[in-house]
């Protein structure tokens, strides 16, 4: 684990980019095969199971520090993260260890097995013997989270560095439903063959927020598509299965049992890039319908009938086993279309279809209404251009419609987490109702820095009232809220839901009088829910 | 009651005197010469004489006596004395008798030897007045001789990629206690001007320091290739740092200690390094002083005292307007001419 530790060491000590992709390349090219393919995991996202829970964690680092457990769990929020007031608070270690990471890994994964004296047992040892680095490190693996400001692209691209392996070729290998117990470094990484596993996706090709027409020169060279607030999903036909990948590379297949009949139309070596919606009566149903169904591992029959889902396809990635991203988008629309043409509309596919413009400003008008169409905006794509990997910036485009906004008062703020620990970011936002103020929101991003420093000494001075970690302060700060979307909410004292809330400007210039009201967000609700 | 708790701040009615008051006062007992302790505006002061060149640079023409280190004097009904804090150099605790009854203020302070500042010394007492910045478990200091490596190994790598090596760290006290550690031998030690005014108030009384450089408005830094740029939290956040692109950034700071305290503050390194007790030597230091009656003014005060009185101390909190180790710490930097 010294390897790991001290590359998780130089990775923490930079903020620079091509300083973080040094070291990882480093790495890959010096650690032992378990030890890199267990690396690849995590910074992908996978881990291994939980086998102990964090309140017992808590209570065993709470005794083997000699400190009660209430003191415990007031330090944990003022250092934000758990793995570091764990490691933090223990005593030095008295032995040494030798164990790699794959070996703690192995530990982790089989925890879980033994009983909980065992257990107990097994993570005191490690905590006695590993440096602190190590120890904040293990109690990671161990909580199952390794978030360590490394994306899946920076590390992709080390490993590229590493092996001489194009940067795609590897975004596409490290896809897919592998854990390190099922494939190996060689097999994954080295080894091309892309049969060896019938449900890899391919990398989504992901859109960056529209900068401004300009740059995108004659309207001509692009299509332009409504864009759809459902989950982005790649759904694979190959060797007689069905398999449903979402954008954060869940295998979610099982979520939509309506797609288990596609086999039986759709020939193998089919991959379909799309939204799964909703969807009633022709048109997508609002997001908190689809919500239910993303939480569920088996659905309900019921919940099947009132909230069916489908696929709005706009891409098409794979045909007759064919890898198609090389070529242009116009083609691989025009394969598309054709193909769904033929399939019957009982089924859950649809076409995300093109939207008819001949200039920016035909197009603009239609983004003016698109809310009102249910959608979110507009995604333009550039008709030459191949199906990319990650996020790239030049061919897509998202324009999306302009946000909600309304001006709210705070009236409760709560200290952050982690890198965010010591400040207050978290806030609660209030409308006036009559001459009351009625909390609607909590919003914790989109002040900077110095803002949210300034806020803090504010709150600081300000507190009337302390409910464990959360302030009510005094009603003086409007801001102005933007958000993506409105829906009724029975759950809320102010009957609504908002989608994405974020502070979009302080208004220092509006005293609280001047903030909207309960009535205007029902107003909106009126109009956009 | 020796001493009171007062909306001027700490007060003793025998002697008629406040300790670090925090409004303006007749007589005023300081115990070093941070601006959250050293407040203008009194009418006399007492501090050590090793306290007492910062407090007139920064405070300007005022009427203090000075004291040396365990040094006795009686104010009224009371006995005062003042004894060494290991804050910075001159910091004091206050140890105040009255009637055969002894109290100490902390001040702020740490136990460990920094090799700069006069060491702690404890003073046996009945009630102890503590602050408690890093009043919890999670706060374990790094040995100095480590750290000071640490700084030399990172400002080594600087060197070896070309890159300035600018650390930010207090005015006072802090950025000495660093500098009286540097290998002047390894290269050039640039200083932001509040760290140099406070460098020569101390030469000035006698404190070895190495030779540093005064950054001003025309320094160039490629002509001091491999500096090590002692710099205030506050400059690095403002436009002073544009004469040090590419510059590699640290502070020494506590809270370093946290890892989202270190990432906010978006600097390549974090020196754990406090001129502030860590959990083990506020425990220590309170235990060593005897005192039953505890009480803790600034820092984790409702956890720390909850703490105490688990352990058997009538322990109290009491509301003072110190700001122990603040990371932005915007008036100790406002302070500095």
């Amino acid at each position: 684990m010294k390897a790991f530790a001290t590359l998780f060491t130089a990775l923490d000590q930079t903020t620079k980019t091509n300083t973080k992709v040094a070291a990882l390349a480093d790495y890959f090219r010096t650690a032992p095969d378990d030890d890199k393919l267990w690396t690849i995991a995590l910074l992908s996202g996978r881990r291994p199971k939980r086998g102990v829970t964090t309140t017992l964690l808590r209570e065993w680092a709470a005794e083997m520090a000699g400190i009660p457990l209430w003191l415990f769990e007031e330090s944990y929020p003022i250092v934000g993260d758990l793995s570091e007031t764990i490691a933090l608070v223990l005593p030095p270690a008295t032995g040494t260890s030798d164990k790699t990471l794959t070996d703690w890994l192995g530990i982790v994964r089989d925890i879980g097995q033994h009983e909980i004296e065992d257990r107990k047992a097994i993570i005191l040892q490690a905590w006695s013997t590993l440096p602190p680095i190590e120890r904040f490190l293990f109690n990671k693996l161990i909580t199952g989270g390794l978030r360590i400001g490394v994306s899946q692209k920076l590390m992709t691209r080390a490993l590229a560095q590493a092996t001489d392996i194009p940067e795609t070729e590897l975004a596409h290998r490290i896809m897919g439903d592998w854990t390190p117990d099922t494939t190996t470094f060689e097999d994954l990484i080295l080894t091309d063959d892309p049969t060896a596993d019938a449900s890899k996706p391919y990398p989504f090709y992901l859109a960056y927020q529209l900068e401004g027409l300009d740059a995108l020169g004659d309207a001509s060279d692009w299509a332009a598509e409504l864009k759809w607030d459902g989950i982005r999903g790649q759904l694979i036909v190959r060797q007689g299965q069905h398999f449903l990948w979402s954008r954060g590379e869940e295998l979610i297949t099982d979520r939509f049992p309506e797609f288990a009949q596609l086999p039986d139309f759709i020939p193998d070596g089919t991959v379909f890039d799309g939204e799964v919606l909703a969807w009633q009566n022709e048109a997508p149903m609002p997001f908190n319908a689809l919500q239910k169904r993303i939480g569920r591992k088996t659905v309900p029959k019921k919940l099947l009938k009132d909230a069916p889902a489908v696929l709005r396809a706009y891409d098409l990635l794979e045909q007759g086993g064919e890898d198609l991203r090389d070529q242009p988008y116009a083609a691989r629309r025009k394969r598309l279309e054709a193909l769904l043409n033929d399939l019957p509309d009982t089924l859950p596919l649809r076409l995300s279809e093109t939207l008819d413009f001949q200039t920016w400003d035909d197009l603009g008008q239609i983004r003016e209404d698109a809310r009102n169409l249910h959608s979110e905006g507009l995604m333009l794509k550039r008709l030459a251009s191949p199906y990319l990997s990650g996020r790239k910036k030049g061919d897509w485009w998202k324009w999306k419609v302009d946000p909600l906004t309304i001006d709210a008062v705070m009236i409760y703020a709560q200290a952050g987490s982690g890198r965010r620990a010591n400040l207050f970011t978290d806030f609660t936002f209030a409308v006036w109702n009559g001459n009351e103020l009625t909390p609607f929101a909590k919003a914790y991003s989109g002040l900077t820095d110095a803002e949210f420093r300034q806020i803090t000494a504010w709150v600081k001075k300000n507190t009337i009232e302390r409910f464990g970690p959360v302030r009510s302060v005094k009603p003086t700060h409007v801001f102005e809220i933007a958000f993506e979307g409105i829906q009724a909410s029975p759950r809320h004292k102010s009957g609504v839901a908002l989608r994405f809330p974020r502070m979009l400007r302080w208004r220092h210039d509006k005293p609280i009088k001047e903030a909207n009201t309960l009535d205007d967000l029902k107003e909106m609700l009126e109009t956009y829910g | 009651m020796v001493l009171s708790f007062t909306k001027s701040g700490i007060y003793c009615e025998a002697g008629d005197f406040y300790v670090d008051p925090w409004r303006p006062v007749e007589r005023a007992l300081i115990t070093h010469g941070h601006a959250d302790h050293a407040r203008p505006g009194h009418g006399a002061y007492l501090a050590t004489d090793a306290a007492a060149p910062v407090m007139r640079h920064r405070l300007g023409d005022i009427a203090l006596d000075t004291i040396h280190f365990g040094e006795a004097r009686q104010i009224g009904g009371a006995q005062v004395s003042f004894h060494p804090a290991g804050h910075v150099p001159g910091s004091a605790q206050i140890r105040v008798e009255v009637d055969g009854e002894v109290w100490v203020v902390s001040g702020d302070y740490k136990t460990t030897d920094d090799g700069f500042s006069e060491p702690f010394e404890p003073v046996k007492c009945h009630a102890f007045i503590t602050e408690c910045t890093f009043g919890l478990p999670v706060f374990s200091w790094t040995p100095q001789p480590k750290l000071v490596d640490e700084i030399h190994d990172w400002w080594a790598k600087c060197q070896a990629a070309g890159r300035p090596a600018v650390l930010g760290a207090y005015a006072l006290g802090k950025a000495q206690r660093i500098l009286s550690h540097l290998n002047p031998d390894q290269g050039p030690i640039l200083t932001h001007g509040a760290i140099e005014n406070t460098n020569a108030v101390l030469r000035a009384q006698g404190l070895h320091l190495p030779d540093t450089i005064y950054v001003t408005p025309e320094t160039k830094i490629k002509d001091h290739p491999g500096a090590l740029v002692l710099a205030t939290p506050g400059g690095m956040g403002g436009p002073w740092m544009r004469r040090f692109p590419n510059a590699s950034t640290a502070f020494a700071s506590g809270w370093m200690a946290l890892r989202g305290v270190r990432r906010r503050r978006a600097a390549d390194r974090g020196f754990v390094m406090s001129d502030h007790a860590d959990w083990e030597g506020l425990n220590t230091a309170i235990k060593d002083t005897g005192a039953e009656r505890i009480f803790v003014t600034h820092g984790y005060t409702s956890q720390f005292a909850r703490w105490l009185t688990e352990q058997g101390y009538d322990a109290g909190i009491v509301e003072t307007e110190f700001e122990g180790e603040s990371l932005d710490a915007p008036s100790e930097e406002e302070a500095a001419p």
